[in-house]
């Protein structure tokens, strides 16, 4: 506490580079802070999305030769090597059997949801405009337990839609593109014919590419269009961690003989980006805290030259080396803490400032104001990156102060 | 260091014998600062060392305060070698048993006339309160009375030699050692550090080491030697 006590003696001494320094570590700290928050904020976002809408596996086609086998024959006919792979095994369109995939599905405790989806292509008409939709037919039930579809939908409800068996959702770009209104008649053209459809719901799922073309039609009425009586459809799963979707899916896979797809591989491109800009946007702010960092060295390091006969006092009176580096490092301890407490307010009100900021995005995403995401790993990392720029800034003149050698100190003083 | 401690009762000196020093750092052929000095400093008594500039004194002083290694020889505080010991004991030692006073006062400007004194005993574990009674209560007797919570840097060059003093006492150390302690000071404040000097030398039964170029000083104190060119003369 001795040594602590003179380190704060002596940062208070000399208040203008501290303060400097301290500024350096604030902004460092905040501004990492309020870029994850940012980056972070719409990955969560998109995943979010993702998962209340496409859920977290999807299951799809069979397998045609449930081993995969390749086998290679030689040029007299004779097969030279036989071996089982799920590469370049083809595939049956669609879930076969159904039901007995549903109730093996159920099974699975980490399994929270599971509703079968039909899905083909159509052509919406409302008699001035048309517009081609991507058709998903379900069981309303069953997929408001393997989606955020009651949470999406923003016009009409979905005891309408329930209701009316010639209900249709539409996705908001969809409506707002055909300039209908919920209740209104619409014509759906395509596969076996022609349906006429009743507006009971506008969703939002925030991802464009889905709400321009999407459209919820009960399953008999989406297979009676597509033609399929039966079979042909995929199966979207939801989980209660999402996260333990990439092992579960493969594990699927391999039981259930069906392609089963994780959100983490489906979205993977879009994953990576978000990744990359988090990861971007982490390195160029760290470049703060790096100066910062820079600028702690030279003070200290000047600190140390302005305080070689103090060194030499605390020496001739019994303070040992680690003693004397410690007031050193106990001085960048106190711009460390102060400067992580600092920057994490100023990054917390920064967040939330932020956040209300009214921003309306309509590209990949729709919002109508910044999406941050407030994760605690955001301060810790920039607490720790502040850690270890200000250890080493002040480890190194620490070090060099507890190797002067008093006699010469005060020798040369004299 | 308690065993030290433990055998500074039974005899009191602080003693140097056959000492050799040099420098070699920045040199190709060493230089030679003490050669095979001997002197014995008795408990209660003021001794003092006496010479011109760059004759090796203060680095005699130095070493007998374990600021430094010698080369060759001995240094033994109550009979006990002490030349040897690891850093950690030399550190304790130089916290327990010895006091420095240097020319220039080397007090911790940051810190109050109380807060440097104090310094060493919060360093060896003492209470805060108890530091600070001692602290203060040893001030005072120095005549500083109204100064304990002035900065260093805000009282005179007097005052701050004799806050110095009080930072060199304030452990109860067996032996003190001053460098040219009034080379700083007019010819009044001069005696009155020296004769403080002789007070807690008798009052405290120290062993006081005191390197002068003040004839007049060096002549009132009990024993004294002088140095030339590294040898040592009595």
């Amino acid at each position: 506490m001795l040594c602590l006590e003179i380190a704060w003696r002596f940062v208070i001494a000399r208040k203008r580079p501290m303060i400097l320094s301290l500024l350096g570590i604030v902004f460092g700290v905040s501004f990492f802070v309020i870029t994850q928050a940012q980056t972070s904020g719409f990955e969560q976002f998109f995943i979010r999305t993702i998962l209340g809408t496409n859920g977290a596996i999807r299951i799809s086609d069979q397998f045609q030769d449930p081993l995969g086998t390749v086998q290679k024959s030689g040029k007299d006919g004779k097969v030279k090597f036989i071996f089982h792979s799920r590469e370049d095994a083809l595939y049956q369109e669609g879930v076969h059997q159904p039901d007995l995939v549903r109730v093996a599905l159920m099974d699975y405790p980490e399994i929270s949801g599971v509703s079968e989806i039909i899905e083909g292509t159509g052509i919406l008409h409302t008699g001035s405009r048309k517009k081609t939709v991507q058709i998903n037919g379900i069981r309303w039930v069953d997929h408001l337990q393997a989606s955020d579809l009651n949470g999406q939908i923003i016009q009409g409800t979905i005891d309408q839609f329930a209701s009316d068996q010639m209900g249709a959702l539409l996705g908001s770009r969809i409506f707002s593109r055909l300039n209908i209104k919920v209740g209104d008649r619409i014509m759906l053209q395509g596969g076996t014919g022609t349906i006429h459809l009743r507006v009971c719901g506008v969703f939002e799922t925030g991802v464009s590419q889905i709400d321009k073309n999407r459209i919820y039609l009960h399953m008999g009425n989406a297979r009676s269009f597509l033609g399929h009586s039966a079979g042909g459809s995929i199966f979207q799963v939801a989980l209660n961690k999402p996260e333990l979707a990439p092992e579960l899916s493969q594990q699927l896979q391999n039981v259930l003989n069906h392609r089963a797809v994780s959100w983490q591989e489906r979205e993977k491109v879009w994953l990576d980006v978000f990744k990359a800009l988090r990861v971007s946007s982490g390195i160029t702010v760290s470049c703060i805290l790096l100066l910062s960092g820079l600028g702690i060295f030279n003070v200290f390091a000047i600190s140390v030259i302005e305080k070689t006969r103090d060194i030499a006092i605390l020496r001739s009176i019994g303070f040992s080396q680690t003693d004397v580096s410690a007031i050193f490092l106990w001085q960048g301890a106190i711009i460390l803490v102060a400067g992580i407490l600092l920057g994490s307010f100023f990054a917390g009100l920064g967040t939330y400032l932020i956040s209300i900021i009214p921003l309306r995005i309509r590209g990949i995403f729709s919002t109508d104001s910044f999406v941050v995401n407030w994760d605690l790993s955001h301060y810790l990392l920039a607490s720790c990156i502040a850690l270890i720029f200000v250890s080493v800034a002040t480890w190194i003149p620490a070090r060099r102060a507890s190797r002067i050698e008093p006699a010469k100190i005060i020798r040369e003083t004299i | 260091m308690n065993q030290v401690n433990e055998n500074s009762s039974h005899s009191g000196s602080l003693k140097v014998e056959d000492l050799y020093f040099s420098f070699s750092e920045h040199s190709s052929s060493a230089v030679d600062i003490l050669k095979g000095v001997t002197l014995e400093a008795q408990r209660g008594e003021i001794t003092s060392i006496a010479g011109p500039s760059g004759c090796g004194k203060s680095t005699l002083l130095y070493l007998m305060g374990l600021l430094e290694r010698p080369g060759s020889g001995k240094i033994l505080m109550d009979n006990m070698e002490v030349q040897n010991l690891s850093d950690r004991k030399r550190t304790i030692a130089r916290n327990q048993l010895i006091g420095f006073v240097f020319q220039f006062h080397f007090l911790i400007k940051e810190l109050t006339a109380l807060e440097n004194v104090r310094l060493p005993l919060l360093k060896n574990g003492t209470d805060r309160t108890i530091a600070n009674q001692i602290s203060s209560e040893l001030l005072d007797d120095l005549g500083l009375k109204n100064k304990v919570h002035r900065p260093a840097y805000k009282l005179s060059g007097g005052e701050q030699q004799r806050v110095a003093i009080a930072r060199s006492l304030v452990n109860s150390p067996n032996y003190l050692l001053a460098d040219e302690p009034t080379g700083n000071l007019d010819t009044q404040n001069s005696q009155a550090v020296f004769e403080l000097l002789l007070l807690m030398a008798q009052k405290l039964n120290i062993a006081v080491v005191l390197v002068t170029h003040n004839e007049n000083l060096a002549q009132q104190s009990d024993q004294e030697f002088r140095m030339l060119d590294g040898e040592i003369f009595t």
